[in-house]
């Protein structure tokens, strides 16, 4: 079976020691900095800075290459959608018009519609290394922990974790059901009509259902002998205490957001304008 | 005079979706240190007294109560399941469902997690209760990983470690291969020489639980107490056979032969049985039993010609295998978890194609055939029915695989109707299937395959899970089936499975067919058994120390007049 997708990926570097609430934290932090700003030289920096923490964490780019060109493909359509839609949005929120050539009906391509979505495009480069770095680069068993440090109840927190957990033992489930189901000689593969196989798809989910169920009966039952939520509160076997690293990291992103406000005064709102 | 810890007293329990009460007066006293085996047919309310124990019942699985039970003094329903979990530590039937951590030390730390225990200290607890099990190398590793009987030490562990002074197993040996459940059974022992703890098992394999001694063994049948005794007082009646439990072979081989079983026979366990007594009877049973002979190969219906397979080419799954299945047999295809077994059952049906080598079916190569065309010749049936059914209704589900190929609804019927006779599903055919026991279950998923008329069937651990009465009830009516002239495969780890209904077994360990051969000869055979985790039977080891000159056929004699007995 093919490996999990997003999964840990085990190295050596800065990045990896870092607790997992500090990679959440960053994560969340930077999100917000660049969600917030539409300053082009504040998306570069951090799209070039984010690319740098890329290259020190030791992750090599085959191993997350397809989840960033699934990502890709999306940043292509929504870009394509948000022309169709509204194709002088950067017209509006630049207060110029600029034409280049015209297309087909309504459709003109402006320098500062470009411009925008420009703008849109770093945003989500921007964001896109650090995301899977917190994916890839955070032991799973420490999400929960880190969940839970950020002030989500651990109860809570777990049900992610043993999500996560279960979603192999689901791909085993359902791979095993659909060779039994097929041997049965109810085809899923082209050869059957879509109708049909639709059709023939919820025989394979309803026992998929089914054999989940009984996975939680087990689960659950093993954790409560085992005390779980009996108390409000629970340490972590796999908590680490922050380092000078973690407060290091968690510095330089606040900065980054702090900067984002102090752009956000001086350009007088979210976005900059070099058309000025 | 020891301390009580567990004191059932007129003790009743009804859940509260059930007509009647499943524990009913239960007495019942536990000293501190035993070692007690319960024991008891399926629904006969072994599950819900351990349940009792562990405080699952009333609190997790809700209903009604009457009369009192200690433990170590304390009311138990006016407890919780977290307080009692400090005193009871529960190692459940399935070893991978119940890991909560993703490495091991952090599921043997689960417990203490959620007592709050600082961190230094848990890292410290967890290093010595998984150095008390031997798991302490693999720390580090996903329980997932390991091999099912790593698996259960970190179970243990992870019970261990609260510092509990009752440890209850239920059904531990369910699923592990005979020679893990040996060494299962032999760590059980040591914690408690070790530890001292109280330990209650539920078993319904009794002679492999008897491989080492235990204190008392409780019988239970239709929710209450039958019997509490010694192992020896135990064997010598004949209680186990009345309750449908399966006794160790070697006590029905003595009873058949007329032997009176006492306690000074010392029957707990084959090494320890003194046979001095009936060891003429024995013989003499022995050669009043006609000899059966091995019946003609009839044509080769399948044929594995030097099959290889790997995901990919430098790692091999299967290596080299070679072997042939006769018309009308009933064959074992034996070997510990992660063999190759079931690899070998997607090949046959077409999921996977061979990387080298040649499938034959009836003599033509099936590498052409689709799936869909292979299912119509061989039927495959999956360990767990619950991953086969997807209908509400018994007629609908085994009607499935007919109507999705567009049969007309006259003719789905008849055949429908044709094949619930052959199962013994006819009158139950408007049920629907949630009113059904597993075996029954079972049935239907086996009913569904028939419906297609195959060739011949592969089953995938036909009896998993089974007590002795429903495998009976499945094995016979298999073997009924094989009788009209299906062949029949089993992919199994069970060896009474192997040994009572097929002739012939297959034996793949590492990816490689180490022995094919009679399944008489496979079970004595030092070699194969400890390639494949495989265990002796008791039977020959009687055999020997009786004296007698052929111990194989002996296996064999027995096996077969056991059955005639059964029927």
């Amino acid at each position: 079976m093919s490996q999990t997708m997003l999964g840990y990926i085990k190295q050596d570097s800065p990045i990896h020691y870092l607790t997992g609430a500090t990679k959440l934290i960053c994560l969340l932090l930077f999100s917000f900095a660049s969600m917030l700003t539409y300053d082009t030289r504040l998306l570069a920096i951090i799209l070039i800075f984010s690319i740098v923490m890329f290259k020190v964490s030791k992750i090599q780019f085959k191993d997350v290459a397809f989840v960033v060109y699934f990502i890709l493909v999306f940043l292509l359509l929504n870009n394509i959608a948000i022309f169709l839609f509204s194709p002088y949005e950067g017209v509006k929120i630049y207060g110029m018009r600029t034409d280049l050539f015209k297309l087909v009906g309504p459709y003109t391509v402006t320098v500062e519609q470009l411009f925008y979505q420009f703008n849109i495009t770093l945003k989500y480069l921007s964001i896109i290394p650090m995301a899977l770095l917190f994916m890839v680069a955070t032991h799973p068993s420490e999400f929960a922990a880190s969940l839970n440090r950020i002030g989500v109840s651990y109860k809570g927190a777990y049900a992610v974790a043993i999500a996560l957990r279960y979603i192999p033992d689901v791909q085993r489930d359902y791979h095993d059901i659909a060779f039994a189901q097929q041997a049965r000689g109810i085809d899923m593969s082209k050869k059957e009509k879509l109708s049909k196989r639709i059709k023939n798809i919820t025989a394979i989910l309803l026992p998929l259902i089914f054999s989940s169920l009984d996975r939680i009966e087990t689960i659950s039952c093993a954790m409560e002998l085992r005390a779980f939520g009996n108390n409000k509160k629970r340490t972590w076997y796999s908590a680490r205490p922050f380092k000078k690293g973690d407060y290091i990291a968690i510095g330089v992103a606040t900065a980054f957001l702090v900067v984002a406000f102090l752009m956000m005064i001086k350009n007088g709102g979210r976005f900059y304008n070099p058309f000025l | 005079m020891k301390k009580p810890v567990i004191e059932f007293k007129d003790f009743n329990f009804q859940y509260n979706a059930q007509a009647k009460p499943t524990l009913k007066h239960i007495n019942l006293t536990i000293y501190e240190g035993e070692k007690v085996l319960i024991v008891g047919p399926s629904g006969s309310g072994k599950s819900t007294l351990s349940n009792c124990i562990n405080g699952l019942v009333p609190f997790y699985y809700e209903g009604e109560i009457t009369g009192s039970l200690l433990i170590n003094g304390k009311e138990t329903k006016n407890s919780s399941i977290f307080e009692l979990s400090n005193e009871v530590g529960t190692v459940l039937q399935d070893p991978d469902g119940q890991f909560i951590g993703l490495t091991v030390a952090e599921d043997i730390a689960f417990k203490l997690e959620n007592d709050c225990v600082p961190q230094e200290e848990m890292k410290e607890r967890v290093r010595k209760a998984s150095k008390l099990v031997e798991i302490d190398n693999q720390l580090e590793s996903a329980p997932h990983s390991l091999s099912g009987g790593q698996k259960q030490r970190v179970n243990l562990a992870g019970v261990m470690i609260g510092d509990v002074n009752i440890l209850l197993f239920d059904e531990p040996l369910a699923s592990l291969d005979p020679a893990t459940g040996k060494t299962a059974i032999e760590l059980i022992d040591e914690l408690q020489k070790k530890t001292g703890k109280t330990i209650i098992i539920i078993e319904h394999r009794l002679e492999d639980v008897l491989h080492q001694e235990v204190d008392r063994i409780i019988v239970m049948d239709e929710g209450t107490i039958i019997s509490d005794t010694s192992t020896e007082e135990l064997l010598g009646q004949s209680l186990l056979k009345d309750t449908g439990i399966r006794e160790p072979l070697y006590i029905t081989a003595l009873k058949y032969a007329g032997c009176r079983v006492i306690s000074e026979m010392k029957p707990q366990r084959i090494h320890t049985l003194q046979v001095e007594s009936c060891k003429d009877q024995l013989v003499t049973w022995y050669a009043d039993q006609s000899k059966e002979l091995i019946e003609e190969k009839a044509e080769v219906i399948l044929e594995f010609d030097k099959v290889s397979f790997g995901y990919n080419p430098q790692k091999e799954i299967l290596k080299d295998i070679s072997f042939k299945v006769y018309k009308g047999e009933m064959l074992s295809i034996v070997g510990k978890n992660g063999a190759g077994k079931s690899t070998l059952s997607k090949l046959v049906c077409g999921f996977f194609k061979p990387t080298k080598g040649r499938i034959l079916f009836e003599g033509k190569d099936m590498i052409e055939d689709t799936i869909k065309e292979r299912a119509q010749k061989i039927g495959m049936v999956m360990q767990n029915p619950n991953q086969m059914i997807s209908q509400n209704m018994i007629f609908d589900e085994v009607a499935l695989g007919l109507r999705v190929r567009g049969i007309g609804e006259e003719e789905v019927t008849k055949r429908v109707n044709e094949t619930l006779k052959v199962c013994g599903l006819y009158p139950f055919r408007n049920w629907p299937i949630s009113a059904l026991s597993f075996g029954q279950k079972k049935r239907v998923t086996i009913a569904a395959i028939l419906v297609l008329r195959p060739e011949m069937l592969i089953l995938d651990e036909p009896t998993a899970g089974q007590d002795f009465k429903h495998y009976t009830e499945i094995m016979e009516f298999l073997k009924g089936l094989n009788q009209q002239g299906m062949t029949i495969i089993m992919i199994t780890h069970d060896m009474h499975l192997m040994l009572e209904y097929t002739d012939r077994a297959i034996v793949v360990s590492e990816g490689q067919k180490v022995a094919d051969d009679l399944t008489t000869y496979i079970l004595t055979d030092e070699e194969t058994i400890n390639k494949a985790y495989l265990k002796k039977t008791s039977l020959y080891e009687l055999a020997l120390k009786v004296g007698i000159d052929e111990p194989r056929a002996f296996v064999k004699c027995f096996i077969d007049y056991d059955r005639r007995m059964r029927l």
